[in-house]
């Protein structure tokens, strides 16, 4: 009796690995195919996909398709311009979003609930239905360049970094953390003298790294993954992001194995950061549905 | 708490106005701009100054009538028949088309028709793009939004079983989430090639070669769905993990009685797991409704609207009139109504799911 049960535990456990395993390749094999396809010579490419091949690196492997794509595309500056769009915009985000939340939770003043409330009620609005009014508006504003005051922020930098910089979620984010940390901590540092600044940068921040981890995680995926907004508002090649960049092998005379070449460029670093942090980028995640 | 805290305009005010203004300029201006430009006949560049046009924007997309059009007969009064025994019908194109008698109808296009009791019934539709796109949203998102959640929820209650290695499980699924819709959309693109593509290779290996080869992309009534599994499979592993931090809000004690009480699995699923879900159900639904309404990249990447408009959403529409033919104010229309439909639509799921 009891072997039989040994017996059927054991083939019981053999059948969930089974589950999680087919399931796991339905996730992986695109990938998969994808950074294998990009070592390979267009017709091997062509030919492999008939065969399990396709998810191996045989045949005649060599990094061709990779060096045709670099002379294609400036890839490096586009790599460059989402890197630096993407840095800039978290860090800044981290930054103004935190400091309102914390004076959503910690200061009192008068216009407070009400601007927190218009604050969450944009949670509710898609950036797509937003995005041509924002075109047009971008397109009408003052900006302070080398040679004086200009009109438009189309083409630049700062048209893909400061719309982005702050949104609801993330003050949202900020605004639930910084209520769970002991308020009779804050109210001590006052009572000691410490400005709201001071308290702000030397108690409540040191205490905030898992909060700052999640937002960072959400913001840079959100930034590095832009399409939309630099497909419109970006024209000159100088600012154009990786993704948007992709356009230049959308004409029909490429060949797939450049493709999976470049897509595999634009892919890897994020994979390599997911790996690494793959428990907080998990967590982030699970966060934003905690206390929703 | 704040009560104890002695008021601080100043300090309040200076801490939360940079990012509550640019929240301010960068989404809530913009959204009421929308609102404005829609009532105008506003253009990206235009040497003429724009002017307020009333509803006649929205008039132009939503407008959409039935027209019932009798078979033609001929002078005894016999329905006129073509070859394979089916009734004439006069062109719809003769009531639309500056026809007196039918002012209502000018201008108009059919967008389909079907047979009634001895008459065509047409639908005619001023903008049938803007109807063809509406229609191919709102299909999109009720599959996507039931579909995905389901998975997400099963894919969820997989991974949370206490296995050696289920981390690793977990981080397969959630994996391409962290990659960018837009290469997955072009890398779909050679997977579903109607030639080369590795789906087909795929489906004839598993049928011992019986499966004849299609171009999914290329044909109007494989286009939408095979955008829609790819979407699934992209996003899934984003909502498993919000039903995950659900599942483990749960108490473990909960558990421990229901299998003290003899409970079997769907019993314990059914009065302890899925009660204690609800608040997650509500916002993994309201999310990927959200989500899925904005599709816009796939289709940009994939099939640019296309085959014959079977692909063409909401926000492609309005990217294209806005941005392509520089038509701000009907975009803006466009995102009007598709904000909308997101409104009410989340506003009647938190009242179906509201706390009972």
């Amino acid at each position: 009796m009891a072997a039989i049960n040994q017996d059927n535990r054991g083939l019981r456990l053999i059948v969930r690995y089974a589950v999680l395993t087919l399931i796991a390749i339905i996730f992986i094999f695109p990938v998969l195919f994808m950074v294998m396809s990009s070592f390979k010579p267009n017709l091997q490419l062509l030919r492999d996909t008939s065969s399990l091949r396709a998810f191996l690196p045989v045949g005649d492997i060599s990094l061709d398709n990779y060096y045709d794509a670099f002379r294609r595309a400036p890839i490096g500056l586009f790599v460059f311009n989402s890197v630096l769009v993407t840095g800039v915009t978290v860090l800044l985000s981290l930054f103004f979003c935190s400091l309102a939340a914390f004076s959503f939770v910690y200061l009192n003043w008068k216009g407070r609930d009400l601007a927190l409330t218009i604050i969450i009620a944009t949670l509710i609005i898609p950036f797509e239905t937003i995005a041509i009014p924002l075109l047009l508006f971008v397109s009408k504003l003052p900006w302070i360049g080398l040679e004086g005051i200009e009109i438009g922020w189309l083409d630049s930098y700062h048209v893909q970094i400061i719309p982005w910089i702050a949104d609801g979620l993330t003050v949202f984010l900020f605004v639930q953390y910084f209520k769970d940390l002991p308020g009779e901590l804050i109210e001590a540092c006052r009572v000691e003298g410490a400005s709201w600044w001071q308290i702000y940068v030397k108690v409540v921040m040191p205490l905030s790294g898992p909060v700052i981890a999640t937002a960072a995680i959400l913001k840079f995926l959100v930034m590095y993954n832009q399409y939309l907004w630099p497909l419109i508002v970006v024209q000159q090649e100088t600012y154009r992001p990786v993704l948007v960049g992709l356009q230049y092998f959308f004409q029909l005379n490429i060949t797939w194995g450049e493709i999976m070449a470049y897509l595999t460029i634009v892919t890897i670093p994020v994979l390599a950061i997911y790996l690494v942090l793959q428990r907080a980028f998990i967590a982030s995640i699970a966060s934003t549905g905690v206390k929703g | 708490m704040a009560s104890k805290l002695t008021t601080s305009n100043r300090a309040g005010w200076a801490f939360a106005l940079p990012g509550f203004g640019l929240i301010l300029l960068f989404i809530v201006i913009p959204f009421f701009f929308a609102f404005y430009l829609s009532l105008t006949n506003q253009r990206l560049v235009s040497p003429n100054p724009t002017e307020y046009v009333g509803f006649s924007n929205y008039e132009k997309l939503l407008s959409i009538s039935v027209l019932t059009i009798e078979p033609e007969v001929d002078t005894a009064g016999v329905v006129l028949r073509d070859d394979a025994g089916e009734a004439q019908y006069p062109r719809v194109r003769s009531f639309t088309r500056n026809n007196p008698d039918f002012p209502q109808y000018d201008g108009m296009r059919e967008w389909f028709r079907w047979h009634w009791g001895g008459t065509a019934k047409v639908v005619v539709a001023t903008d049938v793009v803007f109807w063809k796109s509406l229609r191919n949203t709102l299909m999109f998102v009720l599959v996507v939004a039931p579909v995905q959640a389901a998975l997400a929820l099963g894919l969820a209650l997989l991974v949370n079983q206490k296995l050696r290695g289920i981390n690793i499980y977990r981080a397969i699924y959630f994996m391409p989430v962290v990659v960018s819709i837009v290469v997955v959309s072009l890398l779909f693109r050679f997977i579903y090639d109607g030639n080369d593509g590795l789906l087909n290779n795929i489906l004839s290996f598993l049928t011992f070669g019986l499966f004849e080869g299609r171009d999914w992309l290329g044909s109007p009534d494989t286009a939408l769905g095979a955008i829609k599994a790819m979407s699934i499979w992209q996003a899934v592993g984003f909502h498993m993990v919000i039903w995950l931090s659900g599942l483990q809000t749960i108490s473990p004690t909960l558990y421990e009685a229901s299998s003290i009480e003899g409970a079997s699995k769907w019993q314990t699923f059914r009065y302890v797991t899925w009660p204690g879900l609800r608040n997650t159900a509500v916002l993994v639904i309201i999310v990927i409704t959200m989500q899925a309404f904005a599709l816009f990249a796939q289709i940009d990447v994939m099939t640019n609207g296309g085959p014959l408009d079977s692909t063409t959403t909401l926000v492609f529409q309005a990217v294209e009139r806005g941005y392509g033919k520089q038509d701000i104010s009907g975009a803006a229309a466009i995102s009007v109504v598709l904000f909308l439909i997101v409104l009410s639509i989340s506003m009647l799921q938190r009242y179906i799911t509201r706390a009972r």
